[in-house]
């Protein structure tokens, strides 16, 4: 027979605290359809990255020298970016907006790191257009870089959201949800070195 | 709390008889309930505009040599004919369902995001709006629903016609992808006390399961279309063979993504099932730990059997039994479903108005589709079955004897429930045997088609091979099926303009929406419900007053006895028309149109990230519940 | 009442029925088709059974309407049966297809078999014998009673080679190849057509199989190799002139000839013994040559073969060439 629970019992409760609220939870799912959409295009990278059709290949071209500074820079955003929660949680807004503005620096020193990659390898052959390889480097650091470049735009509006009066009731949520997305960049970014750069010179 | 001075920022006290008036309401909407009635409608006409596809194609295919249509328009009409059915008919039907039925059954008031939810409507229109406009604009696509590479690629398929596929598809996968989050969201975070996931209706298991599947198979096809659009705009070399491109990276793509897609089109049909069994029966479902079992299976494995559509891709022995292996397992679960539904209908007082009679049409059709599904796995044989019209049998036979009749269910069953009327029985009955019929004498001979040697998308056949017969009386039933829609779309309009009232409960049975009057107020529930077992509204009728108790230490009501609830807005409808905008420069390589549509959707994302719904306050009307209340169970 | 009419057509055997086989692959597909539809039947009719019955039975009563039955929540025994005898009767059909997965790719050693390289083309086949040293088109003759590997091409988009009666399918995807191999038993003309959707002629492109004894097969290659010779007279001399100066030779090849180079077209060596012509859409007679010379793509929507706007008298005399290519 169905059991007969008393209220609240096991069960969630429309205006008790939930274990994770509708906007953290949404977007930790939302990252799991990220998750699969940078596995394919990984997958993809994988599997065609030796299609250089008589042009550059990832050993000839690569300098990684030049990656290491931007995913330094990168990995180190994730760092301020903590800094800047545990601010936003203590209240210390001020705090919080400073090392939010150094994650922006840090993340477009990615950027632009990236975009002097990018027009490096063009000038030495290596297009959109010359080979499988290069269709799918490009298509899989640019959505990276894309995706970072959303980041800094988002970064930059909660630094002028923080401002209003309501910020304070909603802050560790969106706070935490932006830095969510930050990571998550940034763990992408790690796979994306490993098997494109790492592996590229290696084999 | 709102010390804020824009306008749209202060809250004001709405009538639930006045929400909801006038035609700029539908563009605004964001309550769920009225979403569920758009995408009815819309996916209505789109399946209309399939189902007209399919016309032109049979009576193309009544004589062999025929030439009422061309092969380069026949082509075209059966990709969109596909992809039509299934983006824009077969799916959003469901999503109607899911935004109708599914805050109701776990006792909510909306859904977790209002605002992206009538997002996801938009993007569903514009997407399929977009992609029929290629009839007018040049030339729909011409490459099948799945479009392999080469044949979609710009060398072998210049024109607009693979553009409008890719963009559109795009588009409205968009909104498809959001619509999971939002159930998953819903679903998990936003249940009545008392409503644990193991007292969950198993229709709303099934939307779960279906809304994880949309969201880790979805960006599969997004990327795959991601290369498409960049092979055939920017001239990126993904699938160019001649640069060592590979078709086949988009096969297997498109794959991964394709088979949970079909998951996707048929799980919740199983849960529609699940809950009309068990009401017109008058029992429990049986075994319902083993149904959520089946049904979360089902999803898992989903996602291991692809390769049963590449078959004939020249992948080996080995890749083709493991594969053939994953696919007979998924045959387990499905047919334990089936085992289930009959024990549920065993020993029960089985009432059969027209919800129940397709309930037991959709168990000997869908049976049908899983056995010819059974007989394709054999690797080996499908090397014969593959790309013959056995395969275009099997699914439709899966698609409408099973997904469809379900929906069909379905709308029978909460017809009442969303509009406040009753469909016409009589009426539902002539159309459920027109479509019985007809669908049957449609599909059942292509078994034999595919059988005895017809490929699939064939302009036309050669006489003297035996292909004629067949053909011949497919197409009779074709216009039978056809009939037999008409007359149901037809009750479907003249029912909701005059049909009769509705009570709250018309079946009698064991969920918590048929506490609520027909039609249910913007709030849903007066007051957020106890839930105190599964099929609680059962539990209240045998072990209650019959009403739906409130549940206690839920402080919602503000002290003037309003609630709140989210504010109609027209952002996602210009965020939609943005995207829209996007996808014709595009198509189109107009790079500044391109950027300045881009630019206001991101505005529109901006706003609706840094400018929270202020909300409004609609009154409780209590006097609604009583009233419907009384009217009793039929 | 469908199945039994269904099965009576079938029983006439028509051309291409799966129901018919002429080989040894067919013969086995066969067989698994007929042993998982029986198993599949038998649990249909379980199901069908179980529903009439339940049906009547247990449909409410009148004066029921206000009774409720027993709420049966579950039986966990019944539950374990049938999901168990499922998994058993999958796993019969599981260890069937692995080990006819297999057997199907087991072709015979390229040394000591007829290997025939089969190239997609839109819209027609490809032949090419590659250790016999003989190319041609449409019409693919093999020898009776031994394997004959296929390696599967394609010159441009996906296609399928499919003759039922022989045979599944493998699909020809460019850039790789894929491997089958077919037999016949008998004797006989085997027919089939694409099974990969390729585009506007997609339909118009079909398959004739010629299965000869082995003197036979052993003839026809000869007669591949050793063409009639070039005319000497008549209209035919001026086709085969005309076949240069209307640009034929440019995508069509001929053994025997100075038209070597073409192979974009089909290879026409023999052309006049085969039965069919244009993708093997239609009878080969002077009178359908003609209209496919005239216009290709208005014969056959989507023919990559232009529309050499030829004068009729030009036409006149290719057709009397090209029916001397025997």
């Amino acid at each position: 027979m169905a059991d007969l629970a008393p209220s609240g019992h096991g069960a969630a409760d429309a205006s008790a605290p939930q274990s994770l609220d509708n906007s953290t939870l949404g977007f930790w799912i939302f990252l799991s359809a990220e998750c699969i959409l940078f596995a394919s295009l990984i997958g993809t990278y994988i599997l065609l990255h030796n299609q250089t059709n008589g042009g550059p290949s990832p050993q000839s071209i690569f300098d990684l020298r030049l990656t290491f500074i931007g995913t330094i820079a990168l990995l180190a955003s994730s760092f301020t970016m903590v800094i800047a929660y545990v601010h936003t949680l203590g209240g210390r807004y001020a705090a919080m907006r400073q090392w939010l503005v150094v994650t922006i620096l840090l993340g477009l020193v990615f950027e632009v790191e990236t975009a002097y990659e990018f027009k490096g390898f063009w000038d030495k052959g290596l297009t959109l257009q010359t080979s499988p390889f290069g269709s799918a480097f490009y298509t899989l650091v640019g959505f990276h870089a894309m995706h970072v470049l959303f980041g800094v735009f988002w970064i930059t509006s909660l630094i002028f959201y923080s401002y209003k009066k309501t910020f304070s009731a909603e802050s560790a949520t969106k706070v935490g949800v932006m830095g969510l997305y930050w990571h998550f960049v940034d763990v992408v970014w790690i796979v994306i070195f490993s098997v494109v750069y790492l592996l590229g010179k290696a084999a | 709390m709102a010390a804020i001075s824009k306008p749209e920022a202060q809250p004001h006290v709405v009538e639930p008889y006045e929400a909801g008036k006038g035609l700029w309401s539908w563009l605004n909407v964001v309550d769920h309930k009225r979403i569920a009635h758009l995408y009815f409608m819309a996916s209505g006409l789109f399946f209309l505009t399939g189902g007209s596809e399919a016309l032109l194609m049979r009576i193309q295919l009544f004589h062999p040599n025929n030439h009422f249509v061309s092969a380069e328009t026949f082509n075209q009409l059966f990709t969109m004919h596909g992809t039509t059915m299934i983006f824009l008919a077969v799916m959003p039907l469901f999503i109607a369902f899911f935004n109708a039925v599914v805050p109701l059954m776990i006792g909510a008031r909306d859904v977790a995001y209002p605002r992206l939810n009538a997002l996801s409507f938009w993007l569903f229109l514009a997407g399929g709006l977009f992609l029929n406009s290629s009839w007018f604009l040049g030339g729909a696509p011409d490459a099948g629903w799945f479009s392999y590479a080469p044949i979609s690629t710009s060398l072998y398929n210049p024109g607009l016609g693979i553009d409008f596929y890719a963009i559109g598809l795009q588009i409205a996968g968009i909104g498809t992808l959001a619509t999971g989050v939002n159930f998953l969201v819903t679903i998990l975070n936003m249940r009545a006390p008392g409503m644990s996931l193991m007292r969950l209706p198993l229709f709303v298991w099934t939307v779960l399961v279906t809304s994880v599947l949309v969201i880790l198979a979805f960006p599969a096809l997004t990327v795959n279309l991601f290369f498409l659009m960049f092979d055939r705009i920017i001239g990126t070399q993904f699938f160019a063979v001649a640069s060592g491109g590979q078709p086949l990276l988009w096969a297997n793509l498109f794959w991964v993504f394709g088979h949970p897609e079909v998951y996707i089109l048929v799980l919740p049909t199983f849960g529609i099932i699940s809950e009309v069994v068990s009401t017109f029966s008058r029992k429990p479902l049986f075994g319902y730990s083993t149904m959520v079992l089946a049904t979360v299976s089902i999803g898992f494995l989903s996602f291991m059997v692809w390769v049963h559509h590449m078959f004939t891709l020249g992948y080996g022995p080995w890749v083709n039994s493991i594969f053939a292996l994953t696919t007979m397992m998924i045959a387990v679960p499905t047919g334990v479903k089936i085992f289930n539904w009959l024990a549920t209908m065993w020993g029960g007082h089985i009432r059969f108005s027209v919800p129940m009679m397709w309930v037991v049409s959709f168990l000997v059709t869908f049976t049908i589709g899983g056995m010819s599904g059974v007989m394709l796995a054999m690797a080996p044989a499908d090397l014969q079955f593959n790309d013959s019209y056995f395969v275009v049998a099997h699914f439709h036979y899966v698609m409408i004897g099973g997904s469809l009749f379900g929906i069909l269910a379905g709308l029978y069953y909460w017809f009442p429930k969303i509009t406040g009327r009753m469909l016409n029985e009589t009426v539902g009955k002539v159309s459920f045997w027109l479509v019985n019929i007809g669908f049957n004498v449609t599909f059942f001979p292509m078994h034999f088609l595919g059988l005895i040697g017809m490929p699939r998308r064939i302009y036309t056949y050669a006489p003297g091979l035996g292909f004629t017969t067949w053909n011949e009386v497919a197409t009779t039933g074709a216009f039978i099926l056809g009939t037999g829609f008409a007359i149901l779309v037809a009750n479907v309009i003249v029912s909701l303009a005059s049909g009769p009232k509705a009570v709250a409960d018309p079946w009698d049975a064991r969920t918590l929406e048929w506490g609520l009057p027909s039609p249910v107020a913007p709030y849903n529930f007066s007051h957020i419900p106890l839930v105190r077992g599964r099929d609680p509204l059962w539990v209240e009728k045998t072990h209650g007053d019959g009403r739906i108790p409130a549940a206690p230490g839920v402080h919602e009501h503000a002290p003037d006895g309003t609630v709140h609830m989210p504010q109609p807005t027209a952002l996602p409808l210009l965020m939609a028309a943005c995207i829209t905008a996007l996808g014709y420069a595009l198509l189109y390589r107009n790079l500044y149109v391109a950027i300045v549509a881009g630019a206001v959707a991101v505005y529109t994302m901006h706003r609706s990230m840094f400018s929270p719904d202020p909300g409004e306050y609609m009154r409780i009307a209590p006097e609604l519940e009583t009233m419907a209340l009384e009217g009793g169970a039929h | 009442m469908l199945l039994a009419g269904g099965a009576t057509a079938l029983a006439a055997g028509t051309p291409e029925s799966e129901f018919n086989p002429a080989g040894p692959v067919a013969a086995l597909q066969l067989s698994y088709i007929e042993l998982s539809f029986w198993i599949m039947a038998g649990i249909f009719i379980v199901v069908a059974g179980v529903l009439v019955f339940t049906v009547i039975r247990f449909r409410e009563r009148r004066g029921q309407e206000k009774e409720v039955p027993p709420q049966v929540e579950g039986n966990t025994l019944l539950e374990i049966v049938w999901t168990i005898v499922p998994i058993l009767l999958l796993a019969i059909l599981g260890v069937v297809t692995v080990s006819g997965s297999f057997a199907l790719a087991d072709l015979a050693p390229p040394s000591k078999a007829v290997v025939v390289d089969v190239v997609g083309h839109q819209y027609w086949f490809a032949y090419q014998y590659t250790n016999l040293g003989v190319t041609t088109a449409n019409e693919l003759h093999i020898p009776v009673g031994e394997k004959i590997d296929l390696e599967l091409q394609s010159a441009d988009v996906m296609h399928a080679w499919w003759v039922p009666r022989l045979g599944g399918k493998i699909d020809s995807v460019p850039g790789r190849t894929n491997y089958m191999w077919i037999e016949a038993s008998k004797p006989g003309i085997y027919t089939g057509q694409c099974a990969e959707f390729c585009g506007t002629g997609h339909a118009d492109m079909r398959i004739v199989v010629d299965a000869q004894s082995p003197a036979q097969f052993n003839a026809w290659l000869n007669a591949m190799k050793h063409p009639a010779s070039v005319p000497t007279s008549g209209l035919a001399k001026q086709g085969y002139t005309d076949f240069a100066t209307a640009g034929c030779d440019a995508c069509h090849s001929i053994t025997g000839t100075n038209y070597t180079v073409g192979v974009i077209g089909p290879n026409l060596t023999g052309l006049a013994n085969r039965p069919m012509i244009a993708g093997n859409i239609l009878p080969n007679t002077p009178a359908n040559l003609a209209a496919w010379l005239h216009n290709p793509p208005g014969v056959k929507p989507g023919a990559l073969m232009p529309n050499l706007h030829l004068s009729p008298g030009k036409i006149k005399a290719l057709v009397a060439y090209l029916e001397s290519l025997k």
